[in-house]
């Protein structure tokens, strides 16, 4: 329910005006809002004379993005992010639900104390202690690679949370009966738990993806070579001031990395802002 | 099902997520504290007990003087900016205003593109004299600027990145809850003749209190931990002017590796944090509930 949706039984001539002033606003803050992306999007398509000439007959072209693309490894980039957000939305999935099973169904000595600790994460994430989870992965011999990356992420405190509050909605008596038919705590979790809780899964997995596809910080700390660059480390390297690149490449550089999370969002936009909806609420 | 086995089954299915949230937080922030004590190893040379050393020089560091009040104005900038406009969106996507769909999609996208992508869009915007900016600002007769260059616009440059890519997240925790107030509520504010304005004051707005501290506390979090625009667009200059508190500890620990400093700088970021949790969990718990 919002305020402008209440009816309004009086429509005087004055009203109406700053009701249309109202909308105005609304779709100014709007338009400003969209502008910086429409404006990344001309610089993208159109030759580099028109970087600041808006000029509607300027000729499109790819050019711009065939530059980009053949001026640093993306390729590479594309396929080291791809197994990076797999890699951690998998083990994701497998880990954070079984903490949250524990969590939800069954009774242990520390429990309360257990569920702070893990809380802590979500205040404490894994960038905020770099220095030391360096120290770690040198440690490890895990320098440079996917695993160095994922790792700190797999065990998400936001995952076993959600998924947690999801259980607990799941009626005991479904639990009971598929003991009952004698299957075990895994069975249960299996064909119980996991099913009922599918939309939760698709909200954490779209929150976690777009995460990790954006991350930039611990992978650009923790990388130093081609083979295990993300796409975001990349397009840093690629992009850094004294490479002197022209304004339209690094445009298109940017959505070409941007790419594949902007069309999924415009393909499935009901089904993110849902999912960020449902994440958010707890 | 004995009670003991319910207690080991318990644990095994806790082990993965205990093992690596130990390794990659738990020990690590008590390692922090203890490596706070030592200073860097150099070479051969082991590192040697230091005491509070490291906190002691940084009362006397510029630069992390320098960040810490550059947090605080961050977060004080863009916290309560970015919290107001994410409302004002909400409120609006909510409505029953034509072309919903549109500005929701205009709200959020930013929301969505990685930090790093619109931070190199955005450096062309502040680029001095050629940018969008100064080319729009041209237009009324100002005179071109150094936004990134000059040290009293760096960090406010930042800024406006920030509550640009940040409003339209909050924004949808804010749509979830209006979602959740009913409709009749309204209905009867209209049938006892309450203004629009009345209504959000006395209404809405209270309602909306459990999502507006929790989102406080995330965005405040996100102040302190997200510095993508920094490394791409500052690099936290010019002469410090920029500089963020995560910042100073990414330049001090993997510029001039210096780990021993970054560990008690870091240890700073950890009191802060431990701070805001304790205002969550302690104090404003007791108006916000996690069902």
């Amino acid at each position: 329910m919002s305020v402008s949706a209440l009816p309004q039984p009086l429509q005087s001539r004055e009203q109406s005006f700053w009701h249309a002033l109202e909308v105005l606003g609304c779709y100014l803050l709007g338009a400003l809002w969209i502008l910086p992306l429409l404006y990344a999007v001309w610089m993208a398509f159109h030759p580099a004379g028109y970087e600041v000439r808006l000029d509607l007959t300027a000729p499109l072209t790819l050019t711009n993005f065939i530059q980009a693309w053949n001026a640093a490894p993306f390729a590479r980039y594309f396929l080291n992010t791809f197994v990076l957000i797999s890699v951690i939305l998998v083990s994701q999935f497998v880990i954070c639900t079984l903490a949250a099973y524990a969590f939800a169904r069954y009774d242990f000595r520390g429990k309360t104390l257990v569920f702070m600790l893990v809380l802590i994460q979500l205040m404490i994430m894994p960038e905020v202690l770099m220095v030391e989870n360096y120290r770690t992965m040198v440690k490890l011999g895990l320098v440079d690679t996917v695993w160095a990356m994922g790792l700190p992420y797999m065990a998400s405190a936001f995952g076993i949370f959600l998924l947690r509050q999801a259980f607990l909605t799941v009626p005991k008596e479904l639990d009971d009966a598929a003991r009952v038919e004698g299957a075990g705590p895994l069975g249960v979790l299996l064909k119980v738990y996991v099913p009922l809780s599918r939309p939760i899964y698709v909200a954490y997995g779209l929150v976690s993806v777009s995460y990790h596809w954006n991350n930039l910080l611990w992978p650009l700390v923790i990388t130093n070579s081609v083979s295990t660059r993300p796409l975001t480390v990349g397009l840093q390297v690629f992009s850094s001031p004294d490479q002197g690149v022209q304004w339209s490449i690094i445009s298109a550089a940017a959505l070409m990395t941007s790419a594949p999370l902007l069309i999924g969002f415009l393909l499935f936009q009901r089904q993110f802002v849902q999912s960020f909806m449902r994440a958010g609420i707890k | 099902m004995t009670q003991g086995r319910n207690q080991i089954t318990a644990w095994l299915l806790l082990l993965p997520a205990v093992v690596l949230l130990a390794a990659f937080t738990h020990v690590p922030a008590v390692m922090t504290l203890f490596n706070s004590f030592y200073n860097t190893p150099r070479g051969v040379r082991p590192a040697k007990f230091v005491g509070i050393g490291h906190y002691t020089d940084m009362l006397s560091d510029p630069v992390f003087l320098a960040a810490l009040k550059n947090n605080a104005i961050y977060a004080i900038g863009t916290v309560p900016v970015a919290i107001g406009l994410a409302m004002l969106m909400a409120l609006i996507v909510n409505s029953s205003i034509r072309g919903k769909a549109m500005l929701r999609m205009s709200f959020f996208l930013p929301t969505i593109l990685p930090m790093i992508a619109v931070a190199n869009i955005w450096l062309f915007f502040y680029t001095p004299g050629y940018g969008l900016i100064d080319r729009f600002l041209g237009m009324f007769g100002f005179a071109e600027r150094n936004w990134l260059g000059d040290g009293s616009t760096a960090l406010g440059s930042l800024m406006v990145l920030a509550v640009w890519k940040e409003a339209g997240f909050f924004m949808i925790f804010y749509l979830a809850a209006l979602q959740q107030i009913s409709p009749s509520l309204g209905e009867a504010a209209a049938l006892e003749g309450a203004g629009r304005w009345y209504f959000f004051r006395r209404v809405t707005f209270p309602l909306l209190m459990p999502t507006t501290l929790f989102v406080l506390i995330n965005a405040i979090i996100n102040s302190f931990r997200l510095i993508d625009h920094v490394i791409v667009m500052t690099r936290g200059g010019p002469d410090n002017a920029s500089t963020l508190l995560l910042y100073y500890i990414y330049q001090t620990a993997f510029r001039f590796w210096d780990t021993g400093y970054a560990a008690a700088l870091t240890m700073v970021l950890l009191a802060l944090l431990a701070l805001l949790a304790f205002v969550q969990f302690g104090i404003l718990d007791r108006r916000v509930h996690y069902k």
